[in-house]
């Protein structure tokens, strides 16, 4: 709360020297001479050089004053209590003290933890009114200094954009940096689990049997994780959903593209891309209610025998959720061709398939390899459907009407439940995830490369 | 002659029969007339582009179509080879009689029809594919060609009617897209003749060209000339004189005048024609 109107505090302020620097620049101008940035400008600087410091100080406050404020709690505790405690300790010690301040304690506390919460209590607020006053002093200070130099000649309009783009710059830094940081995590915790199971087993078991015992006289198996299957089922239900998916995208997009008369485009193709806004948990139900018992039935007819789990029911309605991705980038890629070699095709007496089959796809290939690439890294990331459909058993199978398990679904089943971070089971969801991060990643770039090329042609 | 029916004998004797008549008759002027448009009105819609326009064009000539921007020159020229059909908004009224076969008649293929008529486009548009498969793509999708080493030839042959095979027999396989401008654009004349074309329609074929690569295809217009009829839409005054036996003047969607080239250029009848080719507007 007192952060909060802090900031509004420093907003208000910042206003107010936008006023101030905005005047004092306008006055400057009646002393007779010419503005190098209008006034503006000057009065943004003026807020600026208040804001940032005291937000900046501010927040570095508040990442460190809880911390400083505990350890000084802890030490005021008599030593006898604090004798050589570790950090858990330690913080077992600092939820006493919260205990008492909020006063849910079970019975009398001892008077030394009422000593520290009353200590804590003062800390804090001696805290808080120093970052008020500090914060907003050193804004002042920093606002001061620059209201003194607003001057006819001062070039207030490039310090302001400087600053802007320094903003500009922390936003996206803010935004790769997370990305980093999500990768660190990825490859530290990875890297903990290869040091319990050998990356080449990892990487080259058949067999995946993540269950290892939770006590030590459990009756369990020893865990296997060879992911070889996983990543198998990966890709098996990848493929059997571009099946699906890139016959029917590709034709449904040459007809929207190409023969379709423009009212039923303009039906057909925000239906299509409808598909795309359905929650995946949408097709799981599908794939469960409806697909996997037809086609039992149908297996049931012709004598084959499909698991109520399989891998055919997961990747079809998968490749269904894909559709859309497929028809909607490669239309684009196919209306993007110039009208020009359309005309050149159909000039020289060929039928309009011809033209599509000749000159449009070869033309637009690339867009739609790009295409098909950015649904496949869609494909091996999708969980939902494969959890409902698919069945979490690891198998090695090439027969699509058996349950398989993907590195996703995998990953989820792994973290579900109590489990500490320091067991293989665990762990091995950090490396299957490594393993789905790169992978996807690097279809991605490829997928991306594609497209741009295929622009830069064009254009 | 050419018979562009699906129903392909239906017509014919037909239409020879007419043939010789028209023959007989134009002996003693110009040439034979091999297209004859009568009275074709076209719209856009709402907006009428070309107002009962009738004009012949003479067989084995070269027929220049000038006018200001936005006249309709671009779309009488398509109405030859029925590429208005495209248009969604485009309906055409009047006949166009190639040989004496009105190409509007129920019946007739489109595709068909297209396949008789080359047509070159003011902006060069090479297909994205090697120079060889650009030539040979109408020999192809026609199945004109028996066998490779035939469609070898027909690749070669229009090459060289083009003008253009001694720059690039030697890298037949590389992407038509990388030659330069005239060049290009001689390799789309290529394409266009590659099928033996009767007819081969060109808008603006030089206005992306520099004056080499224009005298080039001036030259080769005058040579192809022998074989086929030629339409050129063009904007220059000076390339109609110089490559044209006959030139009509288009404004606003009427056809104002037509007639020998020499006479429209010295002793035009219309003021209108006498404005535009003097500068006056336009
Ligand atoms: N696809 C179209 N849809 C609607 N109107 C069109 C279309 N194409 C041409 N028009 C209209 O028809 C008229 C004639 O156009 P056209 O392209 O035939 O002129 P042009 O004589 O070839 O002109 P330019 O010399 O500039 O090429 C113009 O008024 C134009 O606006
Ligand atoms: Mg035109």
């Amino acid at each position: 709360m007192t952060v909060l109107t802090l900031t509004g505090l420093i907003l208000v302020i910042a206003l107010l020297g936008y006023a101030m620097g905005v005047a004092r620049s306008r006055s400057a101008l009646q002393a007779g001479s010419v503005l190098h940035s209008r006034p503006q400008y000057s009065g943004a600087f003026v807020a600026f050089l208040f804001a940032l410091p005291a937000v900046c100080l501010m927040l570095a406050w508040v990442a460190i004053d809880e911390g400083i404020i505990r350890s000084l709690t802890i030490a005021s505790l008599p030593s006898d209590v604090t004798e050589g405690i570790d950090r858990r300790q330690a913080g077992a010690l600092i939820r006493e003290v919260f205990q008492v301040i909020s006063g849910r304690t079970f019975g009398e506390p001892e008077p030394y933890m009422r000593d520290a919460a009353a200590y804590y209590v003062e800390a804090q607020g001696w805290s808080r009114t120093l970052m008020y006053v500090s914060c907003l002093a050193l804004g002042a200070l920093c606002a001061g200094w620059g209201f003194s130099r607003i001057a006819p000649e001062f070039r207030a309009r490039n310090k302001v954009e400087a600053i802007v783009s320094g903003l500009l710059v922390l936003a996206s830094c803010i935004a790769i940096l997370t990305t980093v940081g999500i990768i660190g995590a990825l490859v530290f915790e990875s890297w903990a689990f290869f040091t319990l199971v050998p990356v080449n087993e990892f990487l080259f078991g058949l067999n995946w049997e993540p269950q290892i015992p939770i006590r030590e006289d459990q009756i369990a198996g020893a865990g296997a994780f060879g992911a070889v299957p996983v990543f198998w089922g990966t890709i098996f239900i990848a493929l059997i959903s571009m099946m699906v998916a890139l016959p029917i995208g590709l034709f449904s997009a040459i007809y929207l593209a190409e023969f379709a008369s423009p009212r039923v485009r303009t039906i057909v193709k925000p239906v299509l891309e409808i598909l795309a806004g359905i929650p995946t948990i949408v097709y799981g139900f599908f794939a469960v209610l409806t697909v996997a018992p037809a086609l039992r039935r149908y297996g049931e007819m012709v004598g084959l025998d499909v698991a109520a789990n399989s891998a055919l029911a997961a990747g079809g309605v998968m490749g269904i959720m894909i559709i859309p991705f497929i028809s909607s980038l490669s239309d684009d890629a196919i209306t993007a061709v110039p009208r020009s070699l359309r005309d050149a095709s159909l000039a020289m007496g060929a039928t309009r398939a011809e033209t599509v089959s000749r000159v449009l796809l070869p033309a637009a290939l690339p867009g739609i390899v790009g295409g098909v690439l950015l649904a496949v890294s869609r494909a091996i990331g999708e969980t939902m459907i494969v959890v409902m459909a698919a069945g979490l058993i690891a198998r090695l199978t090439l027969n699509p009407f058996e349950g398989v398990t993907t590195v996703t679904v995998q990953i989820v089943t792994l973290l579900i439940g109590d489990s500490s971070f320091d067991n293989p089971k665990t762990l091995a969801a950090f490396g299957l995830g490594l393993v789905l991060f790169i992978s996807t990643l690097g279809l991605n770039v490829f997928a991306l490369n594609i497209v741009k090329k295929y622009r830069e042609r064009y254009d | 002659m050419a018979n562009f029916h699906t129903d392909a004998l239906a017509n014919s004797g037909n239409g020879t029969a007419h043939a010789k008549q028209e023959g007989a008759k134009s002996a003693n002027t110009r040439g034979v007339a091999k297209i004859k448009a009568e009275s074709v009105n076209v719209f856009y819609g709402e907006n009428q582009a070309i107002k009962n326009v009738s004009v012949d064009i003479d067989e084995r000539q070269v027929t220049a179509f000038i006018g200001p921007s936005g006249c309709g020159k671009s779309t009488f020229l398509r109405c030859i080879n029925r590429m208005n059909d495209v248009i969604e908004s485009c309906r055409i009224e009047g006949r166009i009689l190639i040989d004496d076969n009105d190409i509007y008649a129920k019946g007739v293929d489109p595709v068909i029809l297209r396949s008789h008529i080359g047509m070159v486009f003011q902006k060069p548009n090479p297909f994205p594919k090697s120079i060889y498969e650009n030539v040979a793509y109408g020999p192809k999708i026609h199945g004109r060609t028996r066998n490779k080493s035939e469609l070898d030839s027909v690749v070669e042959q229009s090459l060289r009617r083009a003008g253009l095979w001694d720059e690039v027999k030697d890298r037949l396989a590389q992407p038509g897209t990388g030659l330069s401008g005239g060049q290009q654009q001689r390799l789309c004349i290529a394409r266009a003749i590659a099928v033996d074309p009767e007819v081969i329609l060109m808008d603006e074929p030089c206005s992306a060209l520099d004056p080499i690569a224009t005298a080039r295809v001036e030259e080769l217009i005058d040579e192809l000339r022998q074989n086929f009829t030629i339409v050129i839409v063009t904007h220059s005054m000076q390339q109609a004189a110089r490559v044209s036996q006959k030139t009509a003047f288009f404004h606003l969607g009427h056809l104002v005048e037509e007639g020998p080239t020499d006479r429209i250029f010295t002793n035009p009848e219309d003021k209108r024609t006498q404005d535009y080719i003097t500068g006056r507007f336009g």
